[in-house]
């Protein structure tokens, strides 16, 4: 029977603790993936999934990843919103791994807002 | 949707947002019986009784919370065209247990799909939820539990996205493992992620 062990947990904890211990403190940014019925049929599971590797490969642990619900916009899902302490979020509109990949690199880690992916502007 | 994975994210999203703090999820396939059931049980609000009645209706919802609409509808859907059939059972308090079936040869049926993304990005989004996942085929088991999981990573928290994503190639091997069947080996040793 396949089953995640005790050495498997070991190896994970021995990979990450390193890397997160330089970093503990207050998350310094959320990324919200909107999960609702109308973001999952548009692919917000494979932007969370994109999103969730991207911060990984970056070792930040000072960026939160969270799921919530439909944001009324259902038109232009899957919608991301990022929140920078202290800033006003911003709201991105259909993305998909490879856009969700850009934000992580330009605004996440670059502070620079992507007009272009912005929703409503 | 175009997989059932994605309906089981669907369908406990909603459990989540009726304030559930433990989901259990299950999949179950049978070759012999040509079966695939699954289920999505979580502690939250419920459902009254009048919209339990009415599930399949897509321009039913309690709304406030999003319990029912499009999602539960679609999954019925989905089921008819298989088959197969939807249960909903649900009671204002105490929770809420979406079960269902399709057979699991029909030409009809969606893939489970990526079911370790579903699950990466339920415990990833919501850290402070309990969830525990089971996956039987003919007899041959995988069980995730992320209160076992908590506990092993000490102070690791399932809110990093480099250890969930690290954990989520491990459930993806697991099942890759379980859905080839008893000839392979189901050790996970050597595994480099």
């Amino acid at each position: 029977m396949p089953k995640l062990t005790v050495e498997d947990l070991k190896h994970i904890k021995a990979k990450t603790a390193d890397a997160i211990s330089l970093r503990l403190g207050k998350a310094r940014a959320t990324i919200t993936v909107h999960m609702g019925t109308c973001g999952i049929a548009a692919g917000a599971r494979e932007v969370m999934k994109a999103l969730m590797g991207e911060v990984a490969a970056a070792e930040r642990s000072d960026v939160r990843v969270l799921a919530a619900g439909c944001l009324g916009k259902c038109a232009s899902e899957p919608n991301v919103t990022v929140a920078f302490e202290g800033s006003d979020p911003v709201v991105y509109q259909k993305m998909d791994p490879a856009k969700i990949r850009q934000v992580v690199q330009r605004h996440l880690l670059g502070g620079e807002v992507l007009n272009e992916f912005v929703l409503g502007r | 949707m175009r997989e059932l994975s994605l309906h089981i994210l669907d369908i406990a999203e909603n459990g989540i947002r009726a304030g559930a703090d433990h989901l259990l999820i299950r999949v179950e396939e049978s070759g012999a019986r040509d079966r695939l059931m699954l289920s999505v049980e979580d502690n939250g609000r419920g459902i009254p009784a009048e919209k339990v009645r009415r599930i399949e209706d897509p321009f039913v919802t309690t709304r406030r919370n999003r319990r029912v609409g499009l999602g539960l509808s679609l999954l019925a859907a989905a089921t008819r065209r298989c088959e197969g059939d939807i249960t909903v059972e649900a009671r204002p308090g105490t929770g809420t247990r979406v079960t269902a079936s399709f057979r699991r040869s029909h030409i009809d049926r969606a893939p489970l799909g990526d079911m370790a993304a579903t699950l990466a990005v339920l415990i990833l989004g919501h850290p402070h939820i309990d969830f525990r996942y089971s996956h039987r085929v003919d007899g041959r088991e995988f069980v995730l539990d992320t209160r076992d999981l908590k506990a092993e990573l000490g102070g690791l928290s399932l809110g990093e996205p480099m250890v969930v994503h690290r954990v989520s190639k491990f459930i993806r091997r697991a099942l890759e493992e379980l859905a080839a069947g008893p000839n392979l080996s189901p050790s996970m040793e050597g595994t480099d992620a």
